[in-house]
């Protein structure tokens, strides 16, 4: 019991930053129908620019309290990343609009890797740790254990994708991406400029991966310029997971993707007495991935709309 | 001046050309038709006057050159265009589709112009929170026409506004366009049924294989011999 409460709460943890990543790909997919492979590295970046900035503070003045220490990476962090979506949706998918499906595919692979290697020549190969500067507080919680960090990245999480949902849904800017998604030809009949609102999905994910990245890293205490591949292959199956394109199904599939691993990695030693070790966590995830895409090819939520506007 | 004046018109689709230099006037307040047989280059036309196809030629409005403008600049001048298949957004709800029709507009007679429209279309009103794609066919229409009003429009383009709609609906859409045009909204109607489209419009552009054939008032293009026997069925 205290296993299963324990990984639970993990698992919500993890998910929920899956979650904030996966916004990102479905709300890009949503409106181009791209897979934006590059996200994953501007969760990276996020991340890198928060701790760089984190360590040059603590250069000047170790004394500085942490919180605020932070708080001060996030806000340089947030609007590098959004700088760095702008700039990426500009120079590499905007002047492939118009070309054949697998071209801008292609590109954003090659943005990717773009990305990986200018993060490797700027901030090394080593791991970069992040420094134990946040107050830490623990709880218990049905015998399993609860840090303050972990309340803390739920809350934030939940309450960015509370903003998101009410912008999509409530804001003039979001009914213009939601009709910007479902027609962008009628959608420049009603006079929405399309190119802006492509600009403002990719820098609006941005935003959030940017935080999800300081989240992660400062979850795990490490930052290290290959993390955003594997974080952005579990936020992309999540998106996939939920229904890609939709905004509620990529938060459902990042929660769930997360807990099933958390779940996984503390049963499955059980399971298969002891011959596969928590470390297949991320098999578990792509396999319950592959169940669910088997039974519901278009996702938890997703549902194509046969006749597009 | 007139509210519209196109010159030499061309459209051309990767060197098949669609529209063969079409010149045309509309005047403010007036209703006039276009029609034609299918692939006459009808919807060709107003697609380019609404900047969603590249043409050469001159297209003005109100004196203003529309050529080259981006399809969200020239709506934002003020022409709205009703797409063939209405082009709904089927995942939003009526309101929301409405409240995208005045996505340009910042004044204060948003609110008034949603009532006259929900007026006009009762149907709107009292499905205002339904997601527009389990609409019926006509009251899809009704929301595009409802839409394009809700944007205030100094030219309303309505392409093909009867298609697919069963016969009484298209009785309804052509009361309203009447309607509309009675308020003073000036309009240029793209149709293939030639019979309703001259008896709604002041004045008529008949078009063949990408040219205007004929113009002229509509009434006097009724008894035209030539139209009735190609277009009328007589």
């Amino acid at each position: 019991m205290e296993i299963f409460v324990q990984q639970l709460i993990n698992g919500l943890v993890l998910g929920s930053i899956y979650a904030l990543v996966a916004l990102g790909y479905t709300m890009v997919y949503g409106i181009l129908e791209l897979i934006n492979f590059a996200h994953g590295e501007v969760t990276m970046m996020g991340a890198m620019v928060a701790l760089t900035v984190i360590g040059l503070l603590l250069g000047l003045n170790p004394e500085l309290p942490g919180l605020l220490v932070v708080l001060a990476g996030v806000l340089i962090a947030v609007p590098a990343c959004m700088l760095l979506a702008f700039a990426i949706e500009k120079v590499a998918y905007r002047p492939l609009r118009r070309a054949p499906r697998l071209a801008p595919l292609i590109t954003a692979i090659g943005v990717s890797i773009v990305l990986q290697n200018a993060a490797m020549l700027i901030w090394g190969r080593q791991y970069i740790s992040f420094p134990q500067i946040l107050p830490q507080m623990s709880f218990t919680v049905l015998g399993a254990h609860v840090t303050s960090l972990q309340i803390f990245i739920v809350l934030l999480c939940m309450t960015m994708m509370a903003g998101l949902w009410w912008l999509v849904q409530k804001t003039r800017l979001g009914r213009a991406m939601r009709a910007t998604a479902q027609s962008k030809e009628v959608a420049m009949l009603m006079g929405v400029d399309i190119d802006r609102v492509i600009s403002a999905t990719f820098v609006i994910g941005a935003a959030l991966a940017a935080i999800a990245g300081v989240l992660v890293s400062a979850y795990y205490g490490l930052a290290h310029y290959y993390m955003g591949f594997m974080l952005g292959l579990k936020a992309f199956s999540a998106a996939v997971l939920g229904g890609i394109g939709n905004i509620a199904g990529a938060m459902l599939g990042g929660l769930l993707l997360g807990i099933i691993e958390a779940l996984g990695a503390g049963y499955i030693g059980d399971f298969t007495g002891g011959f596969l070790g928590s470390h297949y966590q991320d098999v578990f995830a792509f396999f319950v991935l592959i169940l669910v895409l088997v039974f519901r090819p278009s996702g938890l939520l997703g549902e194509r709309v046969a006749s597009r506007a | 001046m007139s509210l519209l004046t196109i010159r030499q018109l061309k459209v051309a689709y990767g060197g098949i050309q669609a529209v063969h230099g079409v010149d045309l006037v509309v005047e403010e307040g007036e209703l006039v038709c276009l029609i034609g047989a299918n692939g006459a280059g009808k919807s060709s036309t107003l697609r380019a006057l609404a900047g969603l196809t590249h043409a050469s030629g001159d297209i003005r409005l109100a004196g203003r050159r529309l050529n080259g403008l981006p399809a969200h600049a020239i709506a934002r001048l003020g022409v709205a265009l009703v797409p063939e298949g209405r082009g709904i957004f089927a995942r939003m709800t009526v309101a929301e589709n409405l409240a995208m029709g005045a996505y340009t507009r910042r004044d204060a007679g948003v609110a008034d112009d949603l009532t006259r429209v929900y007026d006009l279309f009762p149907r709107l009103a009292e499905r205002r929170g339904q997601v527009a794609g389990t609409l019926s066919g006509g009251e899809q229409q009704m929301l595009a026409i409802g839409r394009a009003l809700m944007s205030r429009p100094r030219l309303l383009l309505l392409d093909e506004p009867s298609m697919g709609l069963a016969p009484l609906m298209v009785g309804k859409i052509y009361e309203t366009i009447q309607a509309i045009a009675g308020t003073g909204v000036t309009m240029l109607l793209v149709e293939q049924n030639a019979h309703l489209a001259l008896q709604v419009s002041q004045r008529a552009y008949v078009m063949e294989s990408g040219r205007i054939r004929l113009a002229g008032a509509s009434a006097e293009l009724m008894r035209d011999p030539a139209v009735q026997s190609a277009y009328l069925g007589a």
